[in-house]
């Protein structure tokens, strides 16, 4: 290549960045998400700093306000973990709304039959079971036809979401439904309901407990490590001796059964019944709080606590200033463009022309 | 009872009805996969181009009072959903192809924040206007009514079928029939589709990746968002109905695999699946509940899709580096 034929701008992959300069980064793709929210609230003639002000003393204010703040956060960070080791293995199973929903159904199965005649602390495990099952089953349907015939995964197990929620709608106007008529399944029995511990549906101690499970799954056990091997190079899984088509079904079995015990928790622990918004989009904010996390188990925790804290702080600004709460999924989706687009930042360096001429020249 | 008003030519109206806004969300996503970029923001486009289309003919309508002409309230509703669908899918051309960012985890993110900003800007000029965004009824039946003269319309059979159908419906069956033109026909077209199989040989071959894969994605953006205008001043009446539209882009994405990434299959693809959307008010058929109708287009595209990687036919495949990025120095 001619020296004057070196383009203005030239990217090169950057070998690791010191840590601070990495978080340094992030923060201030953070911070201008944030200041494009003040422009916003600004456009609409409110003062932004009142309304930050609203969003976090109305999402952790009081402790009714954390305790809505947390229920919001515990499906969130479930279903970020469920996606993680499809995500690591390159799999993009962006089924998780379904696999959900999936899971409440089997979970919503037992409760209905059994409430009355089994104790809670045989049918609550025994939900959850059922709740892993269902949601695990419904994953490996893509997986199975990805693995034999190389269907799309992307677009089968969007199609599968739909699917579900299609069958929670039939439910609840046929065979569940409770009065005639009502199109609602009925409450569950006490039985059936996740108890409180601290005021919020037990669930919480759940996810935070796979929290833990999945970081050691994926860093220090064989089939983490599988995962991680498949996902950088199928052939190297294969020369190695791996089994990938297994490790892609067991892994995907894996993701639906923790996304159907999410689904279990979220219809036995809040809603205390099945509908066709059990997932409630969940499934799809959870995947960019998964890749927003770098699949970190520990960093999805802070990051669904900030989703959850707009949502819920976004309710109260509805109430105190009368800005449609529709503004924090317009923050939500700013902040995730900044984390996404900064990340470009951390992997390549932008070299301009006529920097580095001992490297064009030589 | 006339053959006019008779049940089947009475369902395929409603099915072209309901069958357009797909058309229009179909026929845009399918330019941007075929250039490889998998954009899932179809939703969030689809709702900010149905607020700000009706945005636009409102505030038109506002401002020209008595004098608003039909032909200009259309042509502002859809250059301006245009525009909102472009600048979202301006926003995930620049976050994928120039920054690099996982096309499903940006798309997704499109699909919130769209979602969110077409919420807000209904809700936000209905809180304006006073509670309820209203549109003159003589613009109202410019917006739903046909474009034909009575005599055509009344016609046996062929009047309703052929002539009886909003603007939109024809406006997208040209533009599928343009799109299926360039993509075939044309040696943009062709470059096109070479970026989408394989943007190494493309880039080899000396077409200007950048360019083709953002210029495919925003004008993509902007047609898929056509639809969500079209189904807000069409089937919902020329109000705000977030409940309507939601399901409609992901509906389209699925159509998009439905048709084979083909804009022609997209016209009688989106008549199947407004058909089958609607199927379910119109028909009852014994031992078939009609909550199961309604999952029946996302069975027949897993169906579709399923045979299709099982056939393994060249032409039908999915474009080689859909959901990729493409990185030229990372080779």
């Amino acid at each position: 290549m001619h020296e004057t034929n070196a383009p203005l701008i030239r990217l090169a992959k950057r070998d690791a960045m010191p840590r601070g300069q990495m978080w340094a980064i992030r923060g201030a793709a953070f911070l201008a998400a944030l200041l494009i929210g003040a422009v916003i609230f600004l456009l609409i003639g409110n003062n932004p700093f009142t309304a930050y002000g609203t969003i976090l003393s109305g999402a952790l204010g009081k402790p009714t306000a954390i305790r809505q703040t947390a229920r919001i956060a515990v499906p969130l960070l479930g279903t970020a973990l469920a996606i993680a080791p499809c995500f690591k293995m390159k799999f993009w199973n962006i089924g998780a709304e379904g696999q959900i929903t999936a899971g409440a159904v089997g979970a919503t199965w037992l409760a209905l039959h059994w409430a009355d005649s089994l104790p809670a602390p045989v049918l609550l495990p025994a939900m959850a079971l059922a709740g892993a099952l269902f949601g695990g089953v419904w994953a490996l349907i893509p997986a199975f036809f990805k693995t034999r015939w190389d269907t799309n995964e992307t677009l089968f197990t969007l199609m599968m979401n739909y699917i579900a929620i299609g069958i929670v709608n039939y439910l609840q106007g046929g065979p569940w439904e409770g009065r005639p008529g009502s199109q609602i399944i009925p409450q569950f029995g006490d039985s059936a309901v996740l108890p409180k511990v601290l005021g919020v549906h037990c669930g919480w101690i759940i996810v935070l407990l796979l929290t833990v499970l999945m970081y050691f799954y994926m860093k220090y056990t064989k089939q983490g490590y599988e995962i991680a091997v498949v996902g950088e190079s199928q052939n190297t899984a294969r020369y190695a001796g791996m089994n990938v088509s297994r490790i892609v079904m067991r892994t995907m079995f894996l993701s639906g059964a923790l996304s159907g015990i999410v689904g279990f928790v979220v219809c036995s622990g809040a809603d205390n019944t099945l509908h066709a918004g059990v997932a409630a989009g969940v499934g799809f904010t959870a995947i960019t709080v998964a890749w927003l996390a770098q699949l970190h188990p520990f960093a999805m925790v802070g990051i669904s606590v900030l989703l959850a804290v707009l949502e819920k702080g976004a309710s109260t600004l509805q109430t105190r200033m009368a800005v449609p709460a529709s503004i924090s999924d317009i923050i939500t989706g700013v902040i995730l463009f900044c984390m996404l687009g900064c990340e470009f930042f951390i992997n390549y360096q932008v070299i301009l022309r006529g920097r580095h001429k001992e490297v064009t020249g030589a | 009872m006339s053959l006019n008003e008779s049940f089947l030519v009475l369902l395929i109206s409603a099915a072209v009805l309901n069958g357009t806004p797909l058309l229009f969300g179909t026929v845009g996503e399918v330019l941007s996969e075929r250039a490889g970029n998998l954009n899932l923001g179809v939703e969030g486009m689809m709702y900010m181009g149905g607020a700000v289309g009706l945005g636009a003919a409102y505030y038109y309508e506002q401002a020209a009072g008595a004098g608003a002409s039909g032909l200009a309230a259309v042509t502002l509703a859809v250059l301006f959903a245009f525009l909102a669908g472009a600048f979202g899918a301006l926003i995930y051309a620049f976050l994928t192809i120039s920054l690099r960012a996982n096309q499903n985890v940006t798309g997704l993110a499109l699909a919130i924040f769209g979602t969110g900003a077409g919420q807000f800007i209904g809700e936000f000029m209905r809180v304006k206007a006073g509670g309820y965004v209203a549109i003159g009824n003589d613009l109202k039946a410019v917006f739903s009514g046909s474009p034909f003269p009575e005599a055509l319309r009344q016609l046996p059979l062929v009047g309703p079928i052929l002539f009886g159908h909003n603007i939109f419906v024809y406006l997208g069956v040209v533009i599928a029939a343009v799109m299926a033109w360039f993509l075939t026909r044309s040696r943009a077209g062709l470059h096109l589709r070479a970026v989408g199989e394989s943007p190494a040989t493309a880039d080899a071959a000396g077409i200007n990746i950048t360019r083709c894969k953002y210029l495919a994605t925003i004008i993509g953006g902007g047609i898929s968002a056509i639809g969500g205008m079209v189904y807000i001043m069409t089937i919902a009446g020329c109000v705000w109905n977030h409940e309507g539209l939601s399901g409609e882009g992901w509906l389209a994405v699925a159509l998009v695999i439905f048709c084979l990434w083909r804009p022609l299959n997209a016209v009688w693809g989106s008549v199947l699946f407004g058909g089958l959307m609607i199927l379910y008010m119109r028909l009852q058929i014994p031992f078939i509940p009609s909550e199961l109708y309604k999952i029946l287009p996302y069975v027949v595209t897993v169906i579709v899709l399923v045979a299709v990687s099982m056939r393994k036919k060249r032409e039908n495949q999915p474009p080689a580096s859909l959901g990729n990025a493409y990185f030229r120095e990372d080779r």
